[in-house]
């Protein structure tokens, strides 16, 4: 089952890179023409050369590092806390009717505020610190874990979990041995969703209120004029997101390695 | 051969008889069973047999602690079954394996949870040797048939050393060669065991193949809940051919009183099938 894929692996993933990267290399292309063409003046839309220089010159000076390390980490510490407090609430959700109907309600009404909807809040309850963006993030994470999470173990495979209670496993092992490994695969993307959706309100609190990180960048050259940065800090982002997806897909494939 | 006398013989297994006393299982206004009265010897194998629906696999799972009886007593060895039994072990209909598990990791599942994580392994394989399956120790449920994975299942089973068998319709759903194979090993494992077997079938002919003793589960004449419509011993020593003729005649009157009444004894109806 296994060595015809692992024979075949190196072929069909360089096609797949090279598909990935044919759009963006386009983009690219079109990006320069567009931009050399004078259709837009540079103000509005610099050539892909000058964002180039501009990551050079924010790299030389290390403006560029404080940034992308800051808002890297309020999005790790947020990550890990909303997704540790989405992963058990939902957990506890998922397994008690009576903590669901209890609880699923309030956070569903809780789900439908938006996100720019806490901000004023946070830096009320929080001050201007790191501590509202880091809750920012993990209100973000939070709601994607929980919902995957509890609605997973909520349809838990009866029988298996039949099976479980027949050979003698009961609260914590059951859940250990049986429940939790049986809806691996969905805890997963509700991580995936969740780390994503963690990107998304770092740049919400970072727009908002701050001096330093991704999203600041973006305000700050908007009011200076420089679209340079402001398509590079959109860039960055969205190399920075894609690499935690990464990451994070591939302890899921070690993880997950068992369940095919 | 040596190696598979071994575990069984040695495995400890002590044969536990089942006592039903006025047992009624009812879902809200749903009565499903009333007023079954059974007794089962140690070492005894019956077959509990009845139309599909008819409530036979809720009393294995009531004897197997997978379920409560609204009223009466069931007892396993001479105690009150409350919750899961240890005496008890269940085979289902599916094979119902961990997909994440290897088979060993599976059978691993039933073994007594002192085991050290070293002598567990062992242990795995060893019970599937039992199953005929030494050599896919390391297989994934997926990547086995579905007669594999069932005897993982049984091995799965056996590696609780239990009491009682408790065996839900476990060849339902495999092919017909496949089923026949599975009688055959499940027949050999009880004789070499001699645990107590309760196992739940529509099949007359297997009934007749595998049971000492057959309770048909039927609900009354005139309507009402199912209850044991009948006890009958099968003549004749274990392992038996349900062709023997004389078996026939119960053959027929089981099939009669299932409501699917035969003009002629089986010989002679496979004869003139057109």
């Amino acid at each position: 089952m296994t060595s015809p894929a692992k024979a075949t692996r190196s072929g069909p993933g360089l096609r797949a890179a090279v598909a990935a990267l044919a759009l963006p290399v386009l983009l690219l292309a079109a990006w320069q023409v567009l931009a050399s063409t004078g259709a837009y003046s540079s103000a509005q839309l610099p050539p892909p050369l000058s964002v180039l220089e501009a990551l050079g010159q924010l790299a030389g000076d290390g403006t560029l590092w404080q940034h992308v390390a800051i808002s890297l980490q309020r999005v790790v510490i947020g990550f890990a806390a909303g997704s540790g407090l989405g992963f058990a609430l939902g957990a506890l959700v998922g397994l008690s009717a009576a903590v669901r109907a209890l609880v699923a309600p309030s956070v569903a009404a809780l789900r439908a505020v938006p996100s720019l909807a806490w901000v004023p809040l946070l830096v009320l309850w929080l001050g201007i610190g790191e501590g509202p963006k880091i809750t920012l993030v993990a209100i973000g994470s939070f709601f994607p874990v929980y919902t995957t999470v509890s609605a997973a173990l909520a349809h838990a495979d009866p029988h298996l979990v039949e099976v479980g209670r027949a050979y003698g496993l009961r609260g914590g092992s059951l859940l250990g041995r049986i429940m939790l490994p049986s809806v691996a695969p969905a805890v997963f993307s509700g991580l995936r969703l969740g780390l994503a959706q963690g990107w998304l309100f770092l740049v919400a609190a970072e727009l908002i209120a701050s001096s330093m990180g991704l999203g600041f960048l973006l305000t700050d050259s908007q009011n200076t004029g420089r679209t340079d940065i402001l398509l590079l800090a959109i860039l960055l982002l969205a190399a920075l997101g894609k690499a935690c997806d990464v990451l994070l897909g591939l302890v899921e494939r070690r993880v997950l390695r068992t369940h095919t | 051969m040596v190696i598979r006398t071994s575990v069984v013989g040695s495995a400890g297994i002590a044969p536990a008889g089942v006592s039903l006393r006025g047992v009624r299982r009812a879902f809200g206004e749903h009565v499903v069973l009333q007023g079954i009265d059974l007794e089962i010897s140690p070492g005894e194998v019956v077959a509990l047999l009845g139309a599909s629906g008819c409530g036979k696999s809720t009393l294995l799972r009531l004897v197997g602690g997978l379920d409560t009886a609204t009223a009466g007593t069931v007892r396993v060895d001479g105690h009150d079954v409350a919750g899961i039994d240890p005496r008890c072990a269940v085979v289902f209909q599916e094979p119902r394996l961990l997909p994440w598990r290897t088979l060993a990791g599976n059978v691993a599942l039933g073994l007594p949870r002192d085991l050290p994580r070293a002598d567990r392994d062992a242990e795995g394989r060893r019970w599937l040797a039992e199953v005929e399956l030494d050599g896919f120790a390391r297989h994934r449920p997926r990547q086995v048939s579905g007669g594999m994975a069932q005897r993982t299942a049984l091995a799965r089973a056996l590696a609780r050393r239990p009491g009682v068998l408790l065996l839900d319709e476990p060849f339902a759903a495999l092919d017909a060669l496949t089923r026949l194979r599975m009688q055959d090993l499940v027949e050999d494992v009880q004789r070499r065991s001699g645990t107590t077997v309760l196992l739940v079938t529509h099949d007359v002919d297997e009934a007749l193949k595998l049971a000492d003793r057959i309770v048909l589960l039927a609900a009354p004449p005139d309507g009402g809940p199912t209850g044991v419509a009948a006890v009958l011993d099968v003549p004749g020593d274990r392992p038996r051919d349900h062709h023997q003729p004389e078996l026939a005649e119960l053959r027929s009157d089981l099939l009669a009183r299932l409501g699917v009444p035969r003009r002629a004894a089986p010989r002679e109806r496979e004869n003139d099938a057109p």
